[in-house]
């Protein structure tokens, strides 16, 4: 691998940039794998870096139908942030936060991650009243999350209007500081350099088509667009589309497939210094640093797999937004797309063995699972390598649907993020 | 936005309508008989498919009146709509 360093931009500068290496493979698939990972977002890349690097297993394989960060890892509004209400997700959204602070180093890649803080506004008294419970619990768990009035939220982000006249007037807002954002093609392409580097083979346009168990039930291969796979154990983290992949080996799952859409604007000056969301009007925004504004919109009402919604949707959102930043009424809108989220009935994670031996599932992220990247991935290696979950992620099983221990965390999540 | 057939009152864009879920999911006759996995199963599992779904929808702003549809969720195309009691069509 090519380091990246100061030094070596010079002297590739100085050669024209013409001596840079492919930052990784595309190897032919082995015949067998000690494990095979399915879907190359994220977090199956992420899985494949934490179980090459901290669990030296070196005889695997991600394989990806598409391209890697093809999915909802390039299709997010990447906000980053760890203030959600119970112990169990605290616990898993900060172990997460705890690594992306470190992430560029770690990976020797810029994820150009930014804590230029989240900040979520109340709108009616209930807002005011779920926020200033969940400041509380995110502090009793260690989780930074303040409180602040109206003129101390448009302080902080000065395009917001605070003024009369508002029909959802701003009656404050809760800031984590050190949430933020990072450049989500980055995370992908990070971790696959990583990877790779460790021997990882990264193998795109190959469609896993069935899983195959053995007699005693256990997982045996799996089979794809490229040809079977051996292999004894098999995570599947493959977002909008892990109900399809689990039927393979036969399993139901407490699972719904949404279209999410996001939107970003023309490129303009920087004028944007952080993270705003409402849950209430459903509508979130930041600036990128390529200078666009990035804006998530609300879930399409309807199960679906098609990778865009309807315009009802991002129009809604963006009435919200002028109303709140009525400086940008005039800005154009550049793109607009959608990704399939995956999500659970408590809208917490699945991140976990499954009754089928050798087969690990992680997913149930829906719209929020970008801040989860580096956690969800090293959790989900640790799974694999040690076939038990890491006390983190141990809450996070399909049984507990089962078993009425749901982790519901509607309130925090319930603007799609 | 969708075109939604209502099997009632006809072709309306989808603002008029809400949707309902996955159509088809039987509540066990006696729900103290069977175990906690198939309670699980009825209350939070669903097919999910990449492909023709049963659905319910509400022609809220309209009729107001419950009905189901078939819909193929990868185009979002329906394939049928029909009345609640009927038999799911056959598409074949
Ligand atoms: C519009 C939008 C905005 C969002 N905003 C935010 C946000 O602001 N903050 C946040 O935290 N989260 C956000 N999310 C959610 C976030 O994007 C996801 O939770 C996260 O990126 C999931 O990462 P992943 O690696 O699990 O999935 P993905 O990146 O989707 O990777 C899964 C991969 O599996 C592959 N795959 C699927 N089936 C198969 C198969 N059979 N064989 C081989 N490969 C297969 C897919 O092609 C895909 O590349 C948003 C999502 C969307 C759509
Ligand atoms: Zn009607």
């Amino acid at each position: 691998m090519q380091r990246f360093s100061a030094l070596s931009l010079i002297r590739h500068s100085l050669g024209g940039h013409l001596g840079w290496q492919p930052q990784w493979r595309s190897p032919e698939p082995k015949a067998e794998y000690d494990a095979v990972i399915v879907g190359a977002g994220g977090h199956g890349l992420g899985a494949a870096y934490y179980l090459a690097k901290e669990h030296g297993m070196r005889n695997i394989a991600v394989l990806e139908k598409g391209w890697l960060g093809g999915g909802n890892t390039g299709r997010n509004t990447t906000i980053i942030r760890s203030n959600y209400l119970y112990d169990e997700s605290a616990a898993l959204y900060d172990h997460a936060l705890k690594l992306w602070e470190n992430l560029s180093q770690e990976l020797n890649y810029n994820v150009m991650f930014s804590q230029r803080g989240v900040m979520m506004l109340a709108h009616t008294v209930h807002d005011v009243q779920i926020f200033k419970r969940h400041v509380h619990a995110n502090r009793a768990n260690g989780v930074d999350n303040e409180w602040l009035t109206a003129e101390q939220a448009k302080e902080f982000c000065p395009p917001l209007h605070i003024g009369p006249g508002l029909r959802y007037p701003v009656l404050g807002a809760a800031l984590q500081r050190r949430g933020g954002t990072a450049r989500d093609d980055a995370v992908a392409w990070g971790y696959a350099r990583a990877a790779d580097a460790l021997g990882v083979d990264i193998i795109q346009n190959c469609e896993v088509t069935a899983i195959r168990r053995g007699t005693a039930g256990g997982v045996e291969a799996v089979e794809t667009s490229r040809g079977a796979i051996r292999t004894r154990r098999v995570g599947v983290s493959a977002a909008g589309n892990t109900s399809v992949v689990m039927a393979m080996a036969g399993l139901r799952m407490p699972l719904e497939s949404y279209p999410l859409q996001a939107l970003v604007s023309e490129p303009v000056k920087p004028m944007f210094p952080c993270v705003v969301m409402s849950n209430t009007i459903h509508a979130y925004i930041s600036q990128s640093d390529k200078g666009e504004l990035v804006i998530g919109a609300g879930m399409d009402a309807y199960v679906s797999y098609s990778q865009h919604g309807a315009l009802h949707i991002p129009a809604q959102t963006l009435e919200a937004i002028c109303e709140l930043f009525p400086m940008f009424r005039r800005m154009r809108m550049l793109r607009n797309w959608g990704g399939i989220v995956d999500v659970t009935p408590d809208r917490s994670p699945i991140l976990a063995k499954t009754e089928v031996a050798g087969l690990y599932v992680n997913c149930g992220w829906g719209t929020g699972g970008f801040k989860a990247t580096p956690g969800a991935a090293h959790l989900l290696a640790w799974t694999i390598a040690r076939d038990e979950p890491h006390p983190i992620n141990a809450p996070f099983t399909i049984e507990r649907f089962r078993d009425g221990v749901v982790i519901d965390e509607a309130a925090a999540a319930a603007v799609s993020h | 936005m969708l075109l939604i057939v209502c099997p009632y009152c006809g072709a309306r864009p989808e603002l008029e309508f809400s949707y309902g879920g996955e159509a088809h999911v039987a509540r066990p006759k006696d729900p103290a008989s069977v175990s906690d996995a198939e309670w699980a199963d009825y209350l939070y599992a669903r097919s999910n498919p990449k492909g023709v779904h049963a659905e319910r929808w509400r022609h809220t702003h309209g009729c107001a009146r419950f009905f189901n549809a078939l819909r193929d969720t990868l185009s979002d195309r329906f394939l049928a709509t029909y009345r609640i009691g009927e038999k799911r069509p056959d598409l074949a």
